[in-house]
């Protein structure tokens, strides 16, 4: 029998970045599937250039920053695939191919690579695109199975009234490529539940206290669902405000911190000039969680609430 | 000292704030109009130019009085001196490029704070003598226009598509609005920051192995 002498962790689970990040990737598939069944062809070419240029982004920054290339974690996957999700199916490909490029390069390897980013790429990535090509990016397809190239609305947001639940919940709504089908997205958080990628903690408090702090200022039930089901806030809840490396690390820090997304996406959409700020919800809070892991007193193992009384 | 020595110290004394010291890239003075007035390169470069005759001026005059002014109310003579040349500044461009002078706004008022200024006031012309006090503040003014019209073309290229108001493009290039933003003024700048760190570090370390070897 040999003995290892090791410094902790002693026990370790199976976990590696690369399964987890194929966790969300298999996570992601149904609103991407969804995404091309709505939206067309056109939206797996906006799927294929994101994630194609997020991967590249990173493999030739690691190669001329002469590092390990690590993109077989998939990490720049899931970032490239993402931001092709939350933007509009037309958006022109050069368009995402910067977005990917931005995310990685200044977003994610300038901060330090994989797990140093202090914001979510993908979500930066998409509030400086939104900020240089405001148009391209809120015209988004009218209602309908492959009807591409009807007349656009604004935003989806700004012409909510007048669609059925039934249609928000399907993903007969127009929108961003992986964010109008809420059943897909259900798909991908149960999925992430089941195999324990993520705790039901910021999801579900996300999603709550939006639905809450409407019911709460508009008074009116049907209203706060359909401010559940629209826009981006579910698609954000599950897949962005859930960034291992931008939440905070325990679980009071991340109640607060997912009330806070849940507020001020309510708050800028209702009082704000844009239609819709989860993206802004979630990129505040990202930078409010380092704060709130630090002043929240952490939870040491093995220790009670109870002071012990100790005797000089 | 031999006039040859001298003219060395001076050279070195006009380098010095172009790369050395370079106010924009190394100090990290200024940085409100950095962020502010690059917009584009016409503005960043004639702010720079503001700056620089400010600058000169203030230094010159600074350097000659540094035996008379007493050393407990010497920031607010400073102050007094900058915000003369500053008024002449502003008169001359209101007068004559009035174009620059509406679109540098209260920018241009607000040289009487520039801390690049002050700081040479403080630390070099109160200290030399007036030619190398001039030079000085030549060479720092400099180094401020050179990485103000660098950062404004930059952002000026990919946020409107144009250098120096001449587009270059063509009308099928939809530029990046972000730079011309608020936002985008801090990241062209903290990535070019990065850039110029980065080249700084690379070539200390191989003069210093040059140096080992």
């Amino acid at each position: 029998m040999s003995l290892i002498l090791s410094s902790a962790p002693h026990i370790r689970t199976g976990n590696t970045t690369a399964r987890l990040m194929g966790n969300v990737l298999i996570a992601l598939a149904p609103c991407a599937a969804a995404g091309v069944y709505f939206f067309g062809l056109r939206a797996a070419i906006v799927l294929a250039v994101s994630t194609a240029s997020a991967v590249l982004a990173e493999f030739v920054w690691q190669k001329l920053a002469r590092q390990k290339v690590r993109i077989s974690d998939l990490s720049a996957a899931v970032t490239g695939l993402l931001i092709g999700l939350i933007v509009s199916p037309t958006v022109p490909w050069w368009t995402v191919m910067i977005g990917s490029f931005f995310a990685i390069i200044v977003v994610k390897q300038l901060f330090g690579g994989v797990g140093d980013n202090f914001l979510n790429p993908a979500l930066a990535a998409r509030a400086v695109l939104l900020a240089s090509w405001p148009t391209r990016l809120t015209s988004h397809p009218a209602v309908g199975f492959n009807v591409v190239d009807t007349a656009s609305s604004a935003t989806p947001l700004a012409s909510m009234k007048g669609i059925s639940l039934n249609d928000l919940l399907f993903g007969q709504v127009g929108g961003a490529i992986g964010e109008t089908c809420k059943i897909a997205i259900l798909v991908g958080l149960l999925y992430l539940l089941i195999t324990r990628t993520i705790s039901w903690r910021i999801p579900v408090i996300t999603v709550g206290s939006a639905f809450l702090f409407n019911l709460a200022v508009s008074g009116s039930l049907n209203d706060s669902i359909t401010c559940i089901l629209s826009g981006g806030l579910l698609f954000g809840a599950v897949f962005m405000a859930t960034d291992y490396a931008t939440s905070p690390m325990q679980s009071y820090a991340q109640t607060i911190y997912s009330v806070l997304i849940g507020v001020i996406t309510v708050v800028i959409r209702r009082w704000g000039v844009y239609p819709e700020g989860v993206t802004y919800a979630i990129l505040i809070a990202n930078i409010v969680a380092p704060l709130l892991d630090r002043f929240i007193p952490q939870k040491i193992y093995g220790v009670t609430g109870k002071k012990k009384e100790v005797k000089a | 000292m031999s006039t040859a020595e001298k003219k060395q110290g001076l050279g070195k004394v006009f380098m010095n704030g172009i790369l050395d010291e370079n106010p924009t890239f190394r100090l990290v003075l200024g940085t409100c109009p950095t962020l502010a007035t690059t917009t584009s390169a016409t503005n960043g470069f004639g702010m720079g130019l503001s700056v620089t005759f400010v600058l000169l001026c203030s230094n010159i005059v600074i350097s000659l009085l540094r035996k008379f002014i007493p050393d407990k109310v010497r920031i607010p003579s400073f102050i007094v001196v900058i915000a003369a040349f500053v008024t002449i500044l502003k008169l001359l461009l209101q007068a004559y490029v009035p174009s620059l002078y509406s679109s540098l706004g209260i920018f241009l008022p607000l040289i009487v704070v520039n801390c690049i200024i002050l700081a040479r006031a403080e630390a070099f012309a109160s200290k030399h003598p007036v030619v190398e006090s001039a030079v000085d503040g030549l060479g720092m003014g400099l180094g401020f226009t050179i990485a103000l019209t660098l950062i404004g073309s930059i952002r000026e290229i990919l946020g409107s598509g144009s250098i120096f108001g001449i587009g270059i493009f063509g009308d099928s290039f939809e530029p990046m609005l972000i730079l011309v933003l608020a936002s985008g003024g801090f990241l062209s700048y903290g990535i070019l920051l990065g850039i110029i760190n980065a080249i700084t570090n690379h070539n200390r370390k191989a003069k210093l192995e040059k140096g080992e070897n």
